[in-house]
């Protein structure tokens, strides 16, 4: 693995709430290389967005976060993480949300949306602030940018409001760009565009991506390494070529079946679904988070699973993981 | 629908409004005046309207000068003061209920109409409340007292006549996004009458909204009550309504200030009560807190 | 933007047609204004004069006509009590409820605005909380009341300031004080649930996102748009304050409109009590209309097209 941009390890997250202390991010371990992208998948509620919401350092007031390490572009963020935090973003690490419309603030000018954070962090002038929107503009497909600096949100479609929000996002070129769910409220034919365009810009400037989604689809479009997040730990870690080859937590062969397969699953056969729900998170729940949904539960699941390593980087957090092939 | 989830709510919303501060130390506060109104025969130590010229302005039992017989004192007829502070929780509430109970009709009904029906029928509605709003209350309510002569009847309709204003308001928005949902449209599709949807459909599904009202406006009613007959066009004397007491003790207020503090305090205690309890309703019952 | 503000235009036209036709018919709903004006003891004779007099025999349409195309000349009628125009009264007396009315609205935006952001970017803080408080007791503390009480205190315990009247400018300072305080909750509770909700969305975060440090983020971003409901609701404000300056204006002995009203009303002058509601319900609905129209020009959406 290539020398690593984000290296975040055992990070907790915890909320506290009127029934408890809801343990939404229970020890995870985040690594992403120069260049990369990694593909945060799971169902809502298993902890995905909160955790990059606590990369970015913007969790809510009230939420506890802890971790045994947080290295951001080599610096050492574990002590002081708010303060060096609110110094990087937008710089080094940036953030696009899952509804462009609401992401967009529907009573300024998209220009001044664009340029805000680059004219006060990097100093330039509106002119050469501008300049620079509407190359980035250019540059997401957006036609005629120069005009369109003066419009407001509510004239752009979804799709246009998303690549404005990449273009906002891009302006200060970061290294590592979040994406919270960027497809999700959009159709399905703009989806592919955009994460076409994200790509394509990944290539262009060298840029570290960190993709969270509940779309098994979305990973396999951008055919990167996946980490399946199920009740605030990574149940899974491995490249998605491998991932869909050969899923070895139980809980990611669940996922995988629940797809219907045109040409493989047999027409009008039921479509199988994971039984039982996503447990709640609250308190100290100690064993395999999984183990009251899964078919292969034994006593041996009541003890903590040891991450068991897999190829390339990966691991799986399970006792009865399928062994990895070779 | 309705009928479905409410029996495994009910205990639930029960658990969560006995958790809440506002709605216990509110609801407990609004409870104990209630009593000392509907008991205020055997409470009152005195008739609230028997003068004695000799015991004038008498202080209360902190002061010199005070007599075991007034614990409170009397006021400038030598009525005992303890006695009409309790009859004139009657006034508040009595005042309070009567006016809640015109208003909250005519509110509710314009509402659900308006909401409801939409249309023509939203915007006529919708115009009437726009106008009613623009109308400066205290002014209007006053000159319609004061034409109508001075009297708990003309006070309680006036009042009830004028605000009605924010029960429209809500219950037009309840019921406007009561209206397209699965379980309405399933009884219009099965050809229920309208006024049965109307009253025996929506109007059970917004109670917790205008619980919240009711109490917002009961506060409110209590304050103008208070104001008006302060400006001596409201309860007429002897009646002992604390906003007259406080007027009727004004002009003693440079020797004797208690004259106006004792019912002037009972005043906050009760809409504080009441508003206590509206908010604690408000938040146990509306959407997830923040 | 055009057809919005017509509309907008139109319907407060009909709001102030049909307000000023319920203060003309208030005066007719309530009985006689003929013995209301001759007085309990006046004789049936006298009552007949003064319906001649002042035409009252004459149908109420041809009486509203009258009265309604007089009024936008200008000419609200004679006072009966005091046998000069109306408006020669209301405008020597208008200008204390406008001061005192408009004073104590800066005073409460003052208070409630700061109060209400610092309230929002702390929930339950010990700002939020000591912000409830005064939310909470200012709802509970009748105006007139809380007035009467600080005139005792302040006034003749300490002496500060003095206890009635308008001829210096400290005679403001306890009305001004108490009818701010009066209106302060609201504002507050609006400015803070506005900016909670604003705070709460992705173009906040997005904002952060971007690197924007916070309090760039709440003037720029937060504030714009948490201000419209601010907006709406401090013309309904404004106008409560001057309508209800009634109260505090008899309780300080000001000679604002209120009081003129209050005194008109128990010396049965009807025309006077007509006109200053008349005026009172224009102002509200000026008020708020300009409201509208500064919400359309800071929320490019209610504009219409880009």
């Amino acid at each position: 693995m290539t020398e690593s941009l984000l290296d975040i390890q055992n990070l907790r997250v915890s909320i506290p709430t009127e029934r408890g202390m809801l343990n939404a991010v229970r020890g995870v371990d985040l690594r992403i290389g120069r260049g990369e992208t990694l593909c945060l998948v799971g169902e809502s509620g298993c902890g995905k967005s909160l955790t990059a919401t606590a990369v970015m350092g913007l969790l809510p007031r009230h939420a506890r976060i802890t971790c045994d390490r947080f290295d951001l572009m080599g610096e050492d963020l574990t002590a002081r993480r708010e303060a060096k935090l609110s110094r990087l973003r937008g710089r080094e690490v940036t953030m696009i949300f899952q509804d462009p419309t609401s992401a967009l603030n529907p009573t300024l000018t998209v220009g001044r949306q664009l340029t805000e954070a680059v004219r006060r962090s990097e100093g330039l002038s509106r002119a050469a602030a501008e300049d620079r929107a509407v190359e980035m503009l250019e540059r997401v497909g957006i036609s005629n940018p120069g005009a369109r600096l003066a419009q407001y949100p509510h004239g752009f479609s979804g799709g246009q409001r998303q690549r404005i929000m990449i273009a906002s996002a891009l302006m200060e070129r970061p290294r590592l760009l979040i994406a919270d769910e960027p497809t999700t409220a959009l159709d399905v034919t703009i989806q592919a565009q955009i994460l076409r365009l994200l790509k394509e810009l990944q290539g262009e400037l060298g840029l570290s991506l960190l993709l969270i989604t509940h779309d098994l689809g979305v990973v396999a479009a951008m055919a990167s390494d996946v980490a399946v997040m199920y009740a605030g730990r990574i149940a899974e870690r491995a490249a998605a070529r491998d991932l869909f080859q050969q899923p070895r937590h139980p809980y990611t062969q669940g996922l995988l079946a629940a797809i219907p397969v045109p040409g493989v699953t047999p027409r009008g056969a039921p479509l199988s679904a994971i039984p039982g729900r996503v447990p709640e998170l609250i308190g100290e729940m100690p064993g395999c988070a999984f183990r009251e949904r899964c078919a292969r539960a034994t006593p041996a699941c009541d003890r903590d699973p040891l991450p068991r390593p897999g190829r390339g980087g990966g691991f799986v957090e399970c006792v009865h993981a399928t062994e990895a092939a070779r | 629908m309705a009928e479905r989830t409410s029996p495994a709510r009910r205990p639930r919303a029960l658990r969560r409004l006995c958790r809440n501060s506002g709605v216990l130390i509110g609801g407990g506060l609004l409870a104990l005046i209630v009593l000392i109104a509907l008991f205020a025969p055997l409470l009152a130590p005195h008739d609230p309207l028997a003068q004695d010229l000799t015991r004038r302005l008498l202080p209360p039992f902190w002061q010199e000068r005070s007599v075991p017989e007034h614990l409170l004192g009397t006021d400038h007829l030598g009525r005992d003061y303890l006695s009409r502070l309790i009859y004139g929780a009657r006034v508040s509430l009595g005042v309070g209920a009567g006016v809640i109970l015109v208003s909250g009709s005519i509110g509710i009904t314009l509402g659900l109409v308006a909401g409801y029906f939409g249309g023509w029928i939203d915007m006529v509605i919708s115009f009437i409340i726009t106008a009613r709003l623009s109308l400066p209350i205290v002014l209007v309510a006053l000159a319609a007292v004061a034409l109508g002569g001075a009297s708990l009847t003309t006070l309680v309709t006036v009042l009830g006549l004028l605000l009605w204003d924010r029960f429209a308001v809500v219950t037009r928005a309840a019921a406007q996004s009561l209206r397209h949902r699965e379980f309405i449209l399933g009884l219009r599709a099965l050809g229920a009458g309208k006024a049965r949807i109307l009253f025996l459909e929506i109007l059970p599904n917004m109670q917790a909204t205008i619980l919240v009202v009711l109490s917002l406006e009961v506060a409110n009613v209590i304050l103008l009550e208070a104001a008006l007959s302060f400006l001596g066009l409201g309860v007429r004397p002897p009646t002992p309504s604390w906003g007259l007491m406080i007027s009727e003790g004004r002009d003693n207020i440079l020797f004797d200030p208690w004259l106006i503090a004792l019912p002037g305090s009972a005043l906050c205690l009760l809409v504080l009560a009441v508003n206590l309890l509206g908010d604690g309703l408000r938040d146990v019952t509306g959407p997830v807190q923040r | 933007m055009l057809s919005f503000l017509s509309r907008r235009l139109f319907v407060a036209f009909c709001v102030c047609l049909t307000v000023s036709g319920l203060s003309f018919a208030l005066m007719f709903l309530a009985g006689d204004p003929a013995i209301a004006i001759a007085g309990s003891g006046g004789r049936a004779e006298d009552a007949e004069a003064i319906r001649i007099a002042y035409g009252f025999n004459r149908p109420l349409l041809v009486q509203y006509f009258d009265w309604i195309t007089s009024a936008l000349r200008g000419d609200l009628g004679q006072s009966i009590y005091f046998n000069i125009p109306v408006t020669e009264i209301i405008a020597s007396r208008i200008g204390v409820t406008l001061t005192l009315g408009c004073v104590a609205f800066v005073v409460a935006l003052a208070i409630a605005v700061p109060l209400g952001i610092a309230a929002a970017l702390g929930p339950n803080g010990w700002i939020d909380r000591i912000a409830l408080m005064i939310a909470v007791s200012g709802q509970a503390i009748p105006s007139f009341w809380l007035g009467l009480m600080a005139i005792v205190v302040f006034g003749v315990w300490y002496g500060w300031v003095p206890i009635s009247g308008a001829e210096t400018w400290q005679g403001y300072i306890l009305p001004v004080i108490v009818l701010s305080y009066y209106a302060v909750p609201e504002l507050m509770r609006i400015t803070r649930s506005g900016m909670i909700d604003v705070l709460s969305t992705d173009y906040v975060r997005a904002a952060r996102a971007k690197g924007l440090p916070m309090h760039l983020v709440v003037s720029r971003h937060a504030l714009r748009n948490a201000i419209l409901p601010l907006v709406s609701l401090s013309a309904v404000q404004l106008g409560q304050l001057l309508s209800g300056s009634i109260v505090i204006e008899s309780v300080f002995a000001l000679n604002g409109l209120g009081r003129l009203a209050w005194e008109s009303l128990l010396r049965s002058d009807l025309p006077v009590v007509q006109a200053i509601i008349l005026i009172l319900a224009l102002l509200y609905v000026v008020l708020t209309t300009l409201a509208d129209i500064l919400n359309a020009g800071l929320d490019p959406r209610l504009r219409g097209g880009a």
